[in-house]
């Protein structure tokens, strides 16, 4: 089974972590946040019953300066 | 000294904004001094990047944004394929509530020349999808055409690499762009300094985006401020209608009337 990753990185997800608890732990606000899935955009609608499984990969964004 | 006024207005997908110049964010010494430059500017659009969250970032860059009522471009900086801009894009929209997007294919990591095969495909993707699509492209008006007719709300042609300052290399191909497009032009990435951004007008480009040439300035205010001028400056000289270049002189002084004068004597 492949790890579960965080931005890259591999991470311990508890069982029933959903993204939105995801987000509360790595954002002191989920303000300007977005949310990839495997590749996909979740909603930030969606954020509190969307679960995570082992093996999944997130990546959770933010503004940055930038050009 | 407005550059956008209700009587030269400048508009960008349907949105009346109060000034033609765009600002980077990327490149500023701290939050303070970029704050400070976006003010001197008076801009109304700032880009920003989207990258993975730092928690060790204090700061917000889209509270500083929205408190001083600037509006969020974000870009899709970075991104070497059409399937990582869309992506990003898309986690942009979601993040900032905008369906603008910058949209940045770079092709080659030493010059960040864009990639026009995957910037084309790109831009289809997120037209298709409802964004409003301003593309980073090269200078060629051919792609800029590609670009307009896949539904690209603007197109935005760089003078010169990003973040090297040479000004506007081929100021012939950014006239062929304006003349051609029934979008705005706006001259992105390559400025150096306030008159890099005078030509870009007057060369007939709607804005300028102008990041690293005040982000990296020794004192970034002062320069934003330069830029705001400059802009309005090529607006103005745009609008007026320029002389037509001349191998020999004009004489601006009549010479009748001239002292020794005589009759015969045709002027110079």
């Amino acid at each position: 089974m492949s790890r579960t990753t965080v931005n890259g990185a591999p991470a311990d997800l508890a069982p029933g972590t959903t993204v939105a608890d995801l987000v509360a732990t790595r954002c002191a606000s989920p303000r300007g946040v977005a949310v990839a899935l495997n590749g996909e955009v979740v909603p930030r609608s969606t954020w509190g019953s969307t679960a995570l499984a082992t093996g999944d990969d997130i990546e959770i964004v933010t503004a940055a300066a930038g050009g | 000294m407005p550059d956008a006024t209700p009587a030269d207005p400048f508009v960008l997908a349907g949105t009346e904004l109060p000034s033609r110049l765009l600002l980077g964010t990327g490149g500023m010494r701290s939050p303070e001094s970029l704050a400070a430059a976006l003010v001197a500017s008076g801009t109304a659009v700032a880009t920003v990047a989207v990258r993975r969250v730092d928690p060790g970032t204090r700061h917000s860059l889209v509270d500083l944004l929205e408190g001083l009522g600037i509006r969020i471009l974000p870009n899709t900086a970075g991104c070497f394929t059409a399937a990582d801009a869309v992506l990003t894009a898309r986690l942009a929209r979601e993040a900032f509530h905008t369906d603008w997007v910058k949209l940045e294919v770079i092709g080659d990591d030493r010059t960040l020349l864009p990639d026009p095969i995957e910037l084309v495909d790109a831009a289809e993707q997120l037209v298709d999808d409802g964004f409003v699509v301003l593309p980073y492209c090269g200078d060629d008006p051919v792609v800029a055409r590609r670009l307009e007719q896949v539904g690209c709300a603007a197109v935005m042609p760089l003078g010169a690499p990003i973040g090297s300052g040479l000004g506007i290399r081929n100021p012939h191909n950014i006239e062929l762009i304006v003349g051609e497009a029934t979008v705005p032009v706006i001259l992105d990435a390559g400025i150096g300094t306030a008159s890099d951004a005078c030509l870009a007008m007057e060369l007939g480009c709607s804005a300028v985006l102008v990041a690293s040439a005040v982000t990296r300035a020794e004192d970034p205010a002062r320069m934003a401020a330069a830029m705001r001028h400059a802009v309005a400056a090529g607006r103005g000289a745009r609008l007026a209608g320029r002389i037509t270049p001349r191998f020999v002189a004009e004489a601006s002084s009549d010479f009748a009337g001239l002292i020794g004068d005589t009759p015969l004597r045709e002027g110079a």
